[in-house]
């Protein structure tokens, strides 16, 4: 077993504290903090013959399910798997609100066949359950999978376990590209470079990044296809080109361009053709984000003296402000609904994360930390959790959070500093 | 560029030299070396003693308060600003200079910032301190094909640290030679 887990909870606090030590392959070790409004207690029974992998399986859904801030997990010692008729009494009696157990075996071809149920013990019925045959490099996967399956039954939206991030470590002068599991495990290199790598965007499919890389010592936006590592210059021109965003159809880009003097909006095709200028400023222009229906950018400018939020038609045309309060409001990222803005704001020399409601007129911005180095706010595809990067103890860390700010997870690498998340989308 | 660090590396060892010397010479102001009782046991330095400063003495050698930049190929800024400040204004006219006398001659003037703030804003902020930078050098006769302005934001930062002391010297243009 890789992943030897440690869990400690102090009842009646419901705040839990996770760590994943001593694994070759741990990438990060997770803190979770914080209390939700309702927590589901479910009872997650180690999957049987889990220690014959090397996942632990039952870990991994539990700590899944606690960072999304609904659920609360209860330690259970039973000794069940999916074909067991659990007793719903005695569940009850444990304060359990929902049961999963499974179990894995090694199939002749080296496979796992990875199954599980779920049960609602409330209402005293099945929910259903699958069976998955993966490759072991798939058994994390196959628990994000579970995981999934659990989130969408009980809170009927969708998990976002399964899906993947992106960001980028420094180590001395040696930065790195990696794509991992959202829990910021089972991470792998798409990109070494001993130049800055900043920006990275996933392509809506999932299958493409593109980011900022300094190696031609300025700089240059690329594509990168992530499974085959084959990549592609987009952005090259006079200058410095930055800030990529793509657009919902995966058909063209936002960038910031300075080939013409200062920093502005361009469009242009998913391979760098036909770049369009969309702002037209004396300005910083930049940062770029598309609303969900891909009709808007939204962007940063320091047009009003500091920077602040502003809003265009993605064709061009005419710019509004969006964020008032604050002197200095960066990097916004719009949630998948259209609905809430996130960013990060300076407030007195602290730079933090801030949540706009854009559906109500006139909102006041929701602080949703209380750090001070805040940066990169990316919104899981679900719309549920926000990943930034922040600061802690002296070293670059990401970090999870729920739009109310009561659930904290925090991802510190064993190894880098590690920054500029981004979430990917459904799907790999 | 590797040309142009390695320059402004002997110079900071030199000022760093020059720096190390003014301190260590008042004889007259130093403690007789006989004071020293308590470092009596490693007697066979005393003899070499005959300088009159103290034995317990160490010279303080600073490389980070005297990272002073040969002139001619740093300008700094103050916080927020793209100004370039008339006591940079000799470096301009020396870089200048340089590049009219030698229209073959290409290089890039690389903006940075200090570390406050986002990554793309202050790669932006570093892009227009180097196209202010640029601005400069074709007024004075430049052409334009022959620079270009850059911008590393704040990734690539000339000293390490979190004080006003290192933001000042992080909020900078540089001329490298392409």
């Amino acid at each position: 077993m890789l992943n030897r887990r440690t869990f400690s909870a102090s009842t009646g606090l419901a705040c839990a504290g996770l760590a994943f030590t001593g694994a070759a392959r741990a990438q990060f070790r997770v803190e979770i903090a914080g209390v939700g409004a309702t927590q589901v207690p479910i009872a997650i029974v180690k999957f049987r013959d889990e220690d014959k992998t090397t996942q632990a399986l039952s870990a991994i859904i539990r700590a899944d399910l606690e960072r999304a801030g609904v659920f609360r997990g209860i330690d259970t010692s039973a000794t069940i798997d999916e074909t067991a008729s659990p007793v719903m009494g005695e569940w009850r009696a444990r304060s359990a609100d929902a049961l999963v157990a499974g179990s894995v075996t090694r199939l002749a071809d080296g496979r796992f066949d990875v199954r599980f149920k779920l049960w609602d013990i409330v209402k005293g019925q099945e929910l259903g359950g699958q069976s998955n045959a993966v490759q072991p490099a798939d058994l994390r996967l196959a628990a994000h999978r579970i995981a999934d399956f659990v989130y969408e039954k009980l809170t009927g939206d969708k998990g976002v376990f399964s899906t993947r991030i992106a960001y980028v470590t420094r180590t001395g002068t040696r930065y790195a590209l990696r794509v991992a599991d959202a829990d910021g495990e089972g991470g792998q290199v798409a990109l070494n470079s001993p130049e800055p790598i900043i920006s990275p965007a996933w392509a809506p499919n999932g299958q493409e990044l593109a980011y900022v890389s300094f190696e031609l010592q300025k700089a240059v936006v690329y594509v990168q296809d992530v499974a085959s590592g084959k990549r592609r210059v987009i952005a090259n021109f006079r200058g410095s080109n930055s800030a990529p965003a793509w657009a919902p159809d995966g058909q063209s880009l936002a960038v910031t361009l300075s080939r013409d003097g200062v920093s502005q909006l361009y469009t242009m095709g998913r391979n760098g053709e036909s770049p369009k200028r969309i702002t037209v400023s004396q300005s910083i222009d930049t940062e770029p984000v598309y609303a969900p229906d891909g009709r808007t950018l939204f962007f940063v400018s320091d047009r009003g003296g500091g920077p602040q939020v502003y809003r265009t038609p993605a064709a061009g045309g005419a710019v509004e402000r969006v964020t008032f309060s604050g002197a200095y409001n960066i990097s916004p990222a719009l949630s998948p609904d259209g609905r809430n803005l996130a960013y990060i704001s300076r407030q007195g020399n602290a730079f933090r994360l801030y949540l706009l409601d854009l559906a109500t007129p006139g909102a006041t911005p929701q602080a949703l930390t209380d750090t001070s180095d805040d940066e990169s706010p990316s919104f899981a595809p679900n719309g549920r959790l926000i990943i930034y990067a922040s600061r802690s103890q002296g070293r670059d860390v990401l970090m999870t959070t729920t739009l109310d700010g009561k659930i904290k997870a925090k991802l510190v690498s064993t190894a880098a500093d590690v920054r500029e998340p981004m979430w990917g989308p459904y799907g790999r | 560029m590797k040309a142009t660090r390695l320059v402004s590396l002997s110079a900071l060892t030199l000022a760093a030299l020059l720096a190390g010397c003014a301190s260590g010479v008042k004889l007259d102001d130093k403690p007789a070396p006989v004071e020293n009782r308590s470092t009596g046991g490693t007697s066979a330095n005393t003899g070499a003693n005959n300088a009159g400063t103290s034995q317990s003495q160490v010279a303080s050698v600073d490389l980070t308060k005297n990272a002073t930049a040969p002139i001619g190929s740093v300008i700094y800024f103050d916080y927020d600003s793209y100004v370039v400040k008339d006591e940079f204004r000799p470096t301009i006219e020396a870089q200048a200079k340089s590049l009219a006398g030698n229209k073959a001659k290409k290089i890039t003037v690389e903006g940075h910032t200090d570390e406050r703030g986002g990554r793309e804003y202050n790669l932006a902020l570093g892009q227009k301190r180097a196209e202010a930078v640029v601005k400069s050098l074709t007024l004075l006769g430049v052409t334009e094909s022959q620079v270009e302005a850059v911008s590393f934001g704040k990734e690539r930062p000339a000293v390490q640290g979190s004080d006003e002391a290192a933001w000042a010297k992080n909020r900078r243009a540089e001329f490298n030679a392409k």
